[in-house]
């Protein structure tokens, strides 16, 4: 790769643990994520993946929280339901809380760039699943957050969608450069978007996947199938050699 | 957004164009889980089948007019004081005091359901005397209102005002209290400022409880003021119909009633008209 990724640590993680009501959810969790990365967290439902990714958006804090952890900018979170307000058109939810002088005309930019320029002034309730996520991504995007915080933001999506919407997440990405967490519970989604795959279990890191393959990838890259049957049988998923 | 709509087995009572038919089925295995949507007017075939059998028996002479007057007498009786001249001061008095008792208790309980609704402070002040406000009957307050504020029209209106105030404040506190906590967090997570989040989320948020709770207060207002209007007043519809019943004149209490029911019907669809316009966000929900 021909493009310079400076080495800054953006998101650091120390000993963080969490519990809600005595459970343990996160376990003395240390990582540490340079700036630009792309990272992909792997885990069960309940390994605490989504508990880690709320706690680096501030949410939650009425947990009982142990450790620390340190976010270097700002951050955007893109939720699994995309949490458009019915009562605002596309583009009133695209600029809420936005403070720069120039907003409408950024979020009908960028409104264009995820494909909903013709949607811009609609209720949300008239759109597709897939271009309310659309309008969520140029909502956290327009804001040009240095970490970019996804929660299965394609979990809900049907199939040909979520392969759209990948590609449209890489290209803007592309782009701006944030940091990206992305928690997933597809396998396939992880390697076909992440520089990195993180596997959680039980609250704590159980693998950390650095993935070299070249963008745009492949699911017949070699490393592709390999690394894919290693994070099923972490997951717990038995499958024969694909 | 569900599949079971289409799989024919499952109507939902909705606009007629969308329904998918039924795909044919053998056997009488296709069971209807809820009936099918009525065609507009048909709503009024109660109605309509009550007055005519009303109409009937006062014909056939099997009701008395010292009983009840029939629909027509009503109606003639009605007009005659309406193009008279009779009907028209005891309908602006009647008005008057409905709507300035339904203005205020609505404004303050907008006023009190925000304070409460919105901080903590206020919530402890106020919420718990609004509950006890409204296990106490507005009727029960009329004597202690009669000492403080007199016979007059102070009293009407104000026992109106309360009457209304504690819907008002119930329903829209309730949708305030009820906010999307996804709602919340994303107001967290863009950043929004206490204001911004008032302004943009509470608020219309609590909007449709709002709209619930004011046309309940629309109809309220109309009936307090029928109980209000038997104290010491020479107007009103109230006192029209108290002062027929001592004269044993049906017809007059009957016009009374349709006139009630008449801005009662026309208030509801006053509030609903406006409800439709200021959320009509809604209205493509109903897939």
């Amino acid at each position: 790769m021909t493009f310079h990724r400076p080495i800054t640590p953006e998101v650091v993680l120390r000993d963080l643990s969490r519990s809600f009501k005595g459970k343990t959810v996160l376990d003395r969790v240390s990582l540490e994520i340079p700036r630009g990365q792309f990272v992909a967290l792997l885990g069960e439902s309940g390994s605490g993946k989504t508990t880690l990714l709320r706690a680096l958006a501030g949410l939650d804090d009425d947990a009982e929280t142990a450790g620390h952890f340190q976010v270097a900018g700002s951050t955007s979170v893109l939720f699994q339901d995309s949490r458009l307000l019915p009562w605002m058109s596309v583009i009133g939810n695209v600029t809420l809380g936005l403070r720069r002088p120039d907003a409408r005309a950024a979020a009908l930019e960028m409104l264009g760039a995820v494909g909903l320029g013709d949607k811009t002034d609609v209720w949300p309730s008239t759109l597709s699943g897939g271009q309310k996520q659309r309008a969520s991504l140029a909502r956290s995007l327009l804001r040009a957050p240095d970490v970019l915080l996804a929660d299965e933001p394609f979990g809900a999506l049907d199939a040909l969608t979520r392969l759209r919407m990948q590609a449209l997440l890489l290209r803007l990405v592309e782009r701006q450069r944030p940091t990206v967490i992305l928690v997933t519970h597809d396998v396939e989604e992880a390697l076909l978007l992440a520089d990195r795959i993180l596997v959680l279990k039980d609250g704590r890191i159980a693998e950390d996947h650095p993935v070299r393959m070249p963008q745009p990838r492949r699911v017949d890259h070699p490393e592709f199938a390999g690394l894919r049957q290693t994070l099923l049988s972490s997951l717990g998923v038995e499958t024969e050699a694909v | 957004m569900t599949d079971a709509t289409s799989e024919g087995n499952f109507y939902v009572a909705g606009r007629a164009g969308e329904r998918s038919p039924a795909p044919p089925r053998s056997g009488a295995s296709a069971v209807r889980l809820t009936p099918e949507r009525l065609p507009a007017g048909l709503r009024l075939l109660g109605p309509v089948l009550v007055v005519l059998a009303w109409e009937a028996a006062s014909r056939l002479g099997l009701l008395s007019p010292a009983t009840l007057t029939a629909p027509s007498t009503a109606l003639a009786t009605g007009y005659q004081m309406f193009s008279d001249g009779s009907l028209l001061p005891h309908l602006l008095a009647s008005a008057g005091r409905a709507y300035s008792g339904l203005f205020l208790g609505v404004l303050a309980g907008v006023v009190l359901a925000l304070l409460s609704g919105l901080t903590r402070t206020g919530e402890a002040l106020i919420d718990g005397l609004v509950q006890i406000k409204r296990a106490v009957p507005t009727l029960a307050l009329i004597p202690l209102v009669i000492i403080w504020l007199g016979i007059g029209e102070a009293m009407k209106v104000f026992l109106i005002f309360t009457a209304v105030l504690v819907p008002v404040y119930i329903n829209t506190h309730a949708a305030l209290r009820g906010i999307d906590i996804g709602h919340i967090e994303l107001a967290r997570t863009l950043g929004l400022s206490r204001g911004e989040f008032i302004r943009h989320v509470a608020l219309p948020g609590a909007l449709p409880g709002f709209f619930v709770s004011l046309r309940l207060a629309v109809a309220l207002c109309w009936t307090a003021l029928v109980v209000l209007e038997l104290i010491n007043t020479q107007t009103g519809i109230g006192y029209l119909m108290n002062r027929a019943r001592d004269w044993g004149q049906t017809d007059i209490i009957v016009v009374g009633i349709i006139i009630y029911a008449v801005l009662g019907l026309v208030s509801d669809a006053v509030v609903r008209a406006v409800e439709a316009k200021v959320l009509s966000y809604r209205r493509s929900l109903g897939s």
